[in-house]
């Protein structure tokens, strides 16, 4: 899993952190009935931040991010994402979603639609784009994740991890500002994993703020600018990639990283 | 040990299969014949549906078609087949065809049921094959509104006024949806659709009816004079007419008789077939006669209606200061005087807003439920269910799964409840205590108390049933639609739906099915559904002791029609299959 996401050499050139706050994390707790999911979570991120979030399984990762477009409702502190704080306000909600791609680790591609029809409903019913410019988008982003020959088909039609790039080009089609990514790769074969991670890496190379949930070392290496390390509900070491990992301070994330580098 | 690698040398060609298991041969073998008990159950399966046809074959062969009595029937086939010959005597279904359909439905009016059923074609055929062309669809909103219409008659107001309400209901999501929240402007909507349709349809109507009445008045006292006066010349004409008929008429019964003897005494087959066409013959003039005597009574009836109508309006001027006076006495009026008042006042009342209602109807000539019957009514009552049970039984079963406590408890409540009870238990409650429950003054009419009954008792089924598709959605459906930034009601429309649906496609089409069938339950409740009117049928002193000819020919329709829906479903699931299982 050490080994590089990809062999090329990253174009940096538009990668740059802004000094705009995309997400503003403040005390934020969560519960699931009496247990204490996520504890005191603080965390900011900037516009074109490309932040990787690891941890062992049930620490509470993908409730995190989940909680970043309301999938998961938070019941203490304050989660601000492009300037509008998430409160049970519906609207708040919708308009903060349109705005928030998400992919996820089952895709979750709409098997009743075909994939064009997949990337341009939510472009006409929420943000009421004409179907005719909707299709447009749509096929440009397909070309991006390289499927647009496969427009017409259906999801069951396609491989695992022609599915993912759907969804990601899904998702792009909202133009969207920030794209959260709960383990995309892992439910795909190591062949399929190249293709996405790729494709995530020249959403990274257009300077994407994306936040990825993810065990991909090698992507974390290569894309991140941040990675996050989450144990227990909570946040126990963050870092560039390169003190990250060649001097993890914490012992937990030591161990963590000895058990997934395979040292 | 030998050696264990191998590597082919040569590629083997394609051969053909051995004999066997090609051809009639192989196909035999295969499927029937493919081991001895299995050999065994094809010979006794071949004897059983040899036995079948040899029973039924000769009976649907030796049947009788032109007959007038089951008697009749009898004679003929025994005549034509012989005295050992079965036949099945179909003369019943040529007699009584039209009111199996129609029921009691005036014969005059029959374009209207007709019409109404094609209109319904017209409007389905878009929904349910989506390959013809999408304009039809404009077609499809209106039906629901004058299709009842042209079934009920009345005046045009009301179907006007109902989509009145719906037009409000629009109004109230949309405002509501912009300015407050967009998930409780459905159910908001849909409560003041319901409240205006209660309310309001009614009055406006007959304000609107009153107005018309009082403008035409004159119009209609000299038209309705000339008729009183013109009609009853053209009935003496009629009856003459039907007199001497009628001789014609007792003259060809009487040889009828005699040719009857003369069938059964004729040895020869051509001196029978001759006897029989002789006395087919004779139907001319009957049917004649039946024809004439249908119109006397159609000008009757036109006369009756013209004299009650005639009488009304001369009474409308003293019936109008009868109730001045009525109601100033009101005014100071206590006790037990006060109700004899009252009760004076209502049948004033009512005696005008007969008259008005007749005068100023702009529309179609209004038709009594209790003439509605057979097909007709079975499949009135079945399409109301099955469409309006779809949209009710979704609603109940997103109702079932929200977060809301009390909008859940009272889906699972009413779904519970409706699934707990026979729906004979909820014929009866529509057919006696209905108007209890609703607000005063407003009467409904049986067969609307009947189609909600049934709606209800298909939708808590459909909810059900739905709810399992709902429940085989994973949830990441849910999540992707949310993450998109649909709202719950797109993504209901748009995702869940559509999935939901098609996963339940079976059971909703078996719901379907079963309410249709259900439909003839209304017989007990004394509605003339075509199993009633087989019973009326068979109660006649022509067709005493007929059996399964009638239920016969009822069974084939129903059968028609439900072996239709599921070939339906069955097309409709291989046409929404997308991807591979
Ligand atoms: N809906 C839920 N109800 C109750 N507990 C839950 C629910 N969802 C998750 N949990 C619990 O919350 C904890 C955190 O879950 P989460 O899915 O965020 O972990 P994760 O870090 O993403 O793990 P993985 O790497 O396995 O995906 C786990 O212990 C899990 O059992
Ligand atoms: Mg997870």
């Amino acid at each position: 899993m050490s080994e590089l996401a990809t062999e090329r050499a990253i174009d940096r050139s538009k990668m740059s952190v802004s000094e705009n706050v995309a997400i503003q994390i403040t005390n934020m707790n969560k519960w699931y009935g009496a247990f204490h999911v996520l504890r005191d979570i603080n965390l900011t991120i900037y516009e074109g931040e490309r932040i990787v979030v690891c941890g062992p399984s049930g620490s509470g990762k993908s409730t995190l991010i989940r909680c970043i477009n309301r999938l998961e409702e938070h019941q203490a502190g304050q989660i601000v994402v492009d300037g509008i704080e998430l409160t049970s306000d519906l609207k708040n909600i919708d308009k903060i979603r349109s705005e928030v791609g998400m992919v996820f680790q089952h895709f979750n591609l709409f098997p009743h639609l075909t994939i064009l029809e997949n990337c341009t409903l939510a472009p006409i019913w929420v943000r009421k784009v004409p179907r005719k410019e909707a299709e447009e988008t749509a096929m440009h982003f397909l070309e991006k994740v390289k499927i647009p020959e496969q427009a017409l088909k259906y999801p069951g039609q396609l491989s695992g991890g022609q599915q993912q790039r759907v969804a990601i080009a899904r998702s792009l089609c909202m133009k969207p500002k920030i794209m959260l990514f709960d383990e995309p790769t892992s439910a795909l074969d190591p062949e399929m994993i190249k293709e996405v991670l790729d494709t995530m890496i020249e959403l990274a190379e257009e300077g994407m703020t994306m936040i990825c949930v993810t065990h991909e070392m090698g992507f974390a290496r290569q894309v991140a600018n941040r990675v996050i390390f989450m144990d227990q509900g909570q946040i126990v070491e963050q870092n560039e990639p390169e003190p990250f990992f060649n001097n993890p301070q914490s012992e937990r994330t030591k161990l963590f990283l000895s058990q997934i580098l395979g040292h | 040990m030998s050696n264990l690698s191998y590597v082919r040398t040569e590629m083997l060609g394609e051969q053909s299969p051995p004999g066997t298991a090609i051809g009639i041969v192989g196909w035999l073998r295969a499927n029937l014949f493919s081991n001895w008990l299995n050999t065994i159950l094809t010979l006794v399966s071949l004897v059983f549906i040899y036995q079948v046809f040899a029973a039924i074959l000769p009976w649907l062969i030796h049947s009788s078609w032109t007959a007038n009595s089951l008697q009749e029937c009898r004679a003929q086939v025994d005549a034509a087949y012989g005295m050992a010959a079965e036949g099945g005597c179909w003369a019943v279904i040529r007699e009584r065809y039209l009111q199996l359909v129609f029921g009691f439905y005036p014969s005059e009016l029959y374009w209207r049921p007709i019409l109404a059923f094609g209109l319904t074609l017209v409007a389905l055929a878009p929904i349910l094959f989506t390959a013809l062309p999408r304009k039809m669809l404009w077609l499809s909103p209106f039906a629901p509104f004058v299709v009842p219409w042209l079934l009920w008659g009345g005046t045009v107001w009301v179907p006007l006024l109902v989509v009145a309400g719906l037009g409000l209901a629009y109004v109230v999501t949309r405002v509501l949806s912009s300015h407050v929240s967009g998930l409780l402007a459905v159910p908001v909507a849909a409560l003041v659709a319901i409240l205006w349709w209660l309310y309001a349809v009614m009055p406006v109507n007959d304000a609107v009816t009153a107005m018309i009445a009082n403008q035409r008045i004159p119009d209609v006292s000299a038209d309705m004079r000339d008729k009183v006066e013109i009609l009853p010349g053209e009935i003496a004409a009629l009856d003459a007419q039907i007199a001497a008929l009628g001789q014609t008429v007792g003259r060809a019964e009487a040889e009828k008789d005699a040719l009857v003897s003369a069938l059964e005494a004729a040895e020869t087959e051509a001196a029978r077939t001759a006897v029989l066409s002789a006395i087919h013959e004779l139907r001319g003039p009957r049917d004649a006669l039946a024809a004439l005597e249908k119109q006397r009574l159609v000008r009757n009836e036109e006369l009756s209606r013209a004299r009650t109508l005639l009488a009304g309006l001369e009474a409308l001027p003293e019936n109008r200061t009868t109730r001045e006076t009525l109601l100033a006495q009101l005014a100071n009026a206590t006790g037990a005087a006060r109700g004899d008042l009252e009760a004076r006042l209502a049948t004033v009342d009512n005696r005008i807003a007969s008259v008005v209602k007749e005068v100023g109807r702009v529309g179609l000539i209004p038709v009594e439920s209790r003439r509605f019957g057979g097909f007709m009514l079975s499949i009135t009552i079945g399409l109301v269910a099955i469409t309006a049970s779809l949209p009710i039984g979704v609603m109940l079963a997103l109702g079932r799964q929200s977060d809301l406590l009390i909008l859940r408890a009272i889906c699972v409540g009413f779904i519970e409840f409706i699934r707990g009870v026979p729906l004979i238990t909820l014929l009866f409650v529509a057919s006696v205590l209905l108007n209890y429950f609703l607000p005063p003054g407003t009467s409904f009419d049986i067969i609307l108390r009947v189609m909600i009954m049934v709606t209800l008792f298909a939708s808590a089924y459909m909810a059900e049933v739905i709810r399992g598709g709902l429940a085989a959605l994973p949830k990441g459906q849910y999540e992707a639609a949310d993450a998109l930034g649909l709202d719950y009601w797109k993504a209901q429309r748009l995702i869940i739906m559509p999935q939901a649906l098609k996963i339940s496609i079976p059971g909703i089409v078996s719901t379907f099915i079963g309410v249709f069938k259900d439909t003839t339950l209304v017989s007990i409740i004394g509605l003339l559904d075509p199993l009633g009117l087989s019973n009326a049928i068979r109660a006649n002193t022509a067709w005493n002791g007929i059996v399964w000819e009638l239920y016969g020919f009822i069974a084939l329709m129903f059968f028609v029609f439900c072996f239709s829906m599921s070939r339906y479903s069955m097309y409709l699931e291989r046409k929404l299959r997308t991807g591979h299982r």
